[in-house]
């Protein structure tokens, strides 16, 4: 079998996952949601091992994998920072408390802390403008976040991480 | 059969026409882009995604895409309203507005489908300023080049790759504007299981697709006083290169070919024909030794380097089935430098071999690394029909007026077995008519096998009697048929002696690298007839009685399938991952 550089405790994981589907036809989304629930993103090997278990072009997977939103090819910090940048949040600042968040989390390139405690993302319109700004963490909502805020915020999740 | 009105013409058509098909039947001409209709060869790119056929439906609110649309009972078209003509307009405005302007500089000006649809629609400025998308360029094969930016989602190649040659290299990548065509994780070309058929640079309508050029590397090697530079021409391009002049498909040129060729400043002007029927005396030795029990049955043809790289990549446990035999372009190279460069007294590090394919995986070819001699590639320069005729137009050749002239010696002398390589079956029958002499030690009356042409068969059988023994072969051309015959030979439900494989449709005459046919097979079709007819026009047929190839043996070579010539002739094959 050809090598995967990926975690081969998680990739028996995916493989066994797929083992058990029956109609392995038309299972890819569902598949990659399975193996980023594992992995946490999809790496190109993991997309790979997908690819090839259901016998299907690699071009294909990568094409699935980039079209949805849901779906990351980068890996994740431990807690995952959504900042809504939708027209209300925006007007109130959001941009800054993202730029803060960054800055704080010392993330230069790419969206994870270098600590890979913490992912920072954006997103459009969490439906909840009346809280604007609004910061997500790991699900859970911070309305009207300023930009002094954020500390207390990480600290949260620091603290939280380390006694977990 | 329905009823269907089109622009007040009343027509019937059969049930499931499409309105572009019907709009056909009744002389009326729809415009369109990114349709794409290869009867011949069972493809059909349906996308609808550029949208330039709209049309109006009595009764329908939006505009249908005529490609896509199919008609219906009592259905009532009109193709040339003021509101599906405006709308066609603005589509193709769209278009241009996130599409390079750089038409006067572009690979293809003057044969680009959205420069010709923007000029037949009368667009004088682009309406709409917005981002323009601009993405890698990709050339890492030194055989195809993808340039991302020209490309208006059509989806063609995609279609091309995935369906006809099965190799599945594309996809649609990302979403929305960011939307690109392209191969698994934005990998090089090189990294891919691409084959550089060149069959999806037939059918892009821009240059989002195209090949690597060297024709300046060639005019550099012509102006360089301390080099002497040969050329060989494979047996397509005499029967394509007239339509770059203007020239009936399959109009054959050989004589003006050769005039051009020695007008640009070759030393040499010499054939690929030749090292064809190099080919066929070693082939055939070597199937004739499998016969008699020394190697695996199958024997299968190894002229086609895209064909080759396939089967390293999708059968990788069948790879000692194809002939050893490296292709006859390469061991052109390779006779050229030691043979020629020996008898001719001229050092072979001066020498550059040039040769002008129809193909683009050939550009691949020669670099790899078990076909150099000490790291020397044997080829230097590959260049396509379509580069060749650039540089003719470059020169200022009035390619039509020139008179015939002939293949210089040695290495120009051929045969009509070596002139059907060009098209599907025309290996396996130059094979058959050495093979059938000596293994019967009698002359053949007929030198023609019927049984292995035609176009219209992706797949082809034919039993062929060698004395008492009846030899199965089996031809395949497109590299989804190659496919679905070698999965039955992997899995032992069909058995033959013999297989040729090619990987464009049709052969090399519809190689990556022949003029653009538009979506005319008619123009291959064409090709063909006059590669058969080339071949009866030759006073030799066969390619053991090819005077020169005797001389070569004799001289240089020794024994067919000898030490030598398996030092020279031969090669092997590496098992190769897919993505």
């Amino acid at each position: 079998m050809a090598k995967y550089d990926v975690d081969s405790e998680k990739l028996k994981r995916l493989e066994d996952y797929i083992d058990s589907i029956e109609q392995k036809e038309g299972a890819l989304i569902g598949v990659l949601y399975k193996a980023q629930e594992i992995f946490g993103y999809l790496p190109k090997d993991v997309q790979l091992f997908i690819a090839r278990k259901l016998k299907i072009p690699a071009a294909k997977v990568f094409g699935v994998t980039t079209f949805y939103s849901y779906f990351t090819m980068e890996p994740r910090g431990k807690h995952v920072i959504n900042v809504c940048m939708g027209t209300a949040c925006f007007v109130k600042g959001a941009d800054k408390v993202l730029e803060e968040l960054r800055k704080q989390l010392n993330i230069t390139e790419g969206n994870m802390s270098p600590d890979g405690m913490f992912t920072v993302d954006s997103l459009r319109c969490v439906g909840a403008c009346g809280l604007a700004p609004v910061v997500m963490v790991d699900g859970k909502v911070y309305g009207r976040v300023k930009v002094e805020d954020v500390k207390a915020i990480l600290d949260e999740y620091r603290e939280g991480g380390s006694t977990q | 059969m329905i009823n269907v009105t089109i622009n007040d013409i009343k027509l019937k058509v059969p049930e499931g026409t499409t309105i572009l098909d019907a709009a056909k039947m009744a002389n009326i001409n729809i415009p369109t882009l990114c349709h794409l209709n290869l009867h011949d060869i069972k493809m059909v790119n349906r996308t609808a995604s550029c949208r330039v056929c709209l049309v109006e439906v009595e009764g329908r609110r939006n505009l249908a895409p005529a490609c896509a649309t199919e008609c219906f009972e009592g259905m009532v078209i009109k193709t040339n309203t003021k509101r599906a003509i405006r709308a066609r307009r603005t589509m193709v405005e769209l278009l241009l507005s996130d599409h390079p302007t750089d038409c006067l500089v572009c690979e293809k000006n003057g044969n680009c489908d959205l420069q010709k649809i923007a000029a037949d629609l009368g667009i004088r400025q682009i309406r709409f300023e917005g981002e323009q998308s601009t993405y890698e360029k990709d050339s890492s094969s030194g055989a195809l080049y993808r340039n991302p930016d020209k490309c208006i989602m059509c989806r063609r190649c995609e279609t091309m790759c995935n369906e006809v040659q099965t190799c599945s290299v594309y996809s649609a990548v990302d979403r929305g504007f960011e939307t690109v065509v392209g191969p698994a994780f934005n990998l090089p070309m090189l990294d891919t299981q691409c084959t550089f058929c060149g069959q999806c640079v037939s059918v892009c309508p821009t240059a989002a697709l195209t090949e690597v050029s060297y024709v300046q590397d060639v005019w550099n090697a012509l102006h360089d006083p301390d080099k002497y530079v040969i050329v060989q021409t494979a047996p397509a391009i005499r029967v394509a290169l007239g339509e770059e002049f203007g020239l009936k498909p399959g109009t054959i040129v050989t004589g003006k070919m050769v005039a051009a060729l020695r007008r640009l400043g070759f030393k040499k002007v010499f054939d690929t024909d030749f090292a064809a029927d190099v080919t066929i005396v070693e082939e055939s030795k070597e199937f004739i030794d499998r016969l008699n029990g020394k190697g695996r049955l199958p024997i299968l043809t190894s002229c086609c380097p895209s064909w080759v790289k396939f089967i390293e990549h999708q059968f990788p446990e069948l790879l000692d089935i194809p002939s050893t035999c490296k292709s006859p372009h390469m061991m052109f190279g390779a006779i050229a430098k030691t043979y020629f460069a020996e008898k001719f007294n001229i050092p072979a590090d001066k020498i550059v071999v040039v040769s002008v394919m129809p193909c683009i995986a050939k550009k691949y070819e020669i670099q790899r690394e078990e076909l150099k001699s000490d790291g020397v590639e044997n080829v230097d320069y590959v260049i396509t029909t379509r580069e060749f005729a650039k540089m003719i137009r470059e020169a200022g050749i009035d390619f039509t007026k020139l008179p015939d002239e002939d293949f210089d010696n040695p290495l120009g002398e051929s045969t009509g077995a070596s002139v059907i390589f060009g098209t599907t079956g025309g290996v396996i029958e130059a094979a058959l008519r050495t093979a059938y002499e000596w293994v019967t030690g009698e002359t053949l009356q007929d030198v023609e096998f019927h049984g292995v042409r035609g176009f219209e068969d992706g797949l082809k059988e034919a039993t062929v009697k060698l004395k008492d023994m009846e030899l199965k072969i089996g031809v395949a051309h497109g590299l989804g048929n190659a496919r679905r015959l070698l999965e039955d030979i992997r899995d032992g439900k069909r058995f033959y002696h013999a297989i040729e494989i090619m990987a464009c449709p049709g052969g090399c005459i519809d190689g990556g690298g022949q003029p653009y046919h538009h979506g005319n097979l008619e123009i291959v079709k064409a090709r063909m007839n006059a590669i058969y007819e080339e071949d009866r026009r030759k006073p030799i047929r066969k390619s053991h009685e090819n005077p020169a190839v005797i001389k070569l043996y004799q001289e240089y070579l020794g024994e067919y399938g000898g030490h030598k010539a398996h030092k020279i002739l031969h090669t092997h094959y590496t098992p190769r991952e897919t993505i």
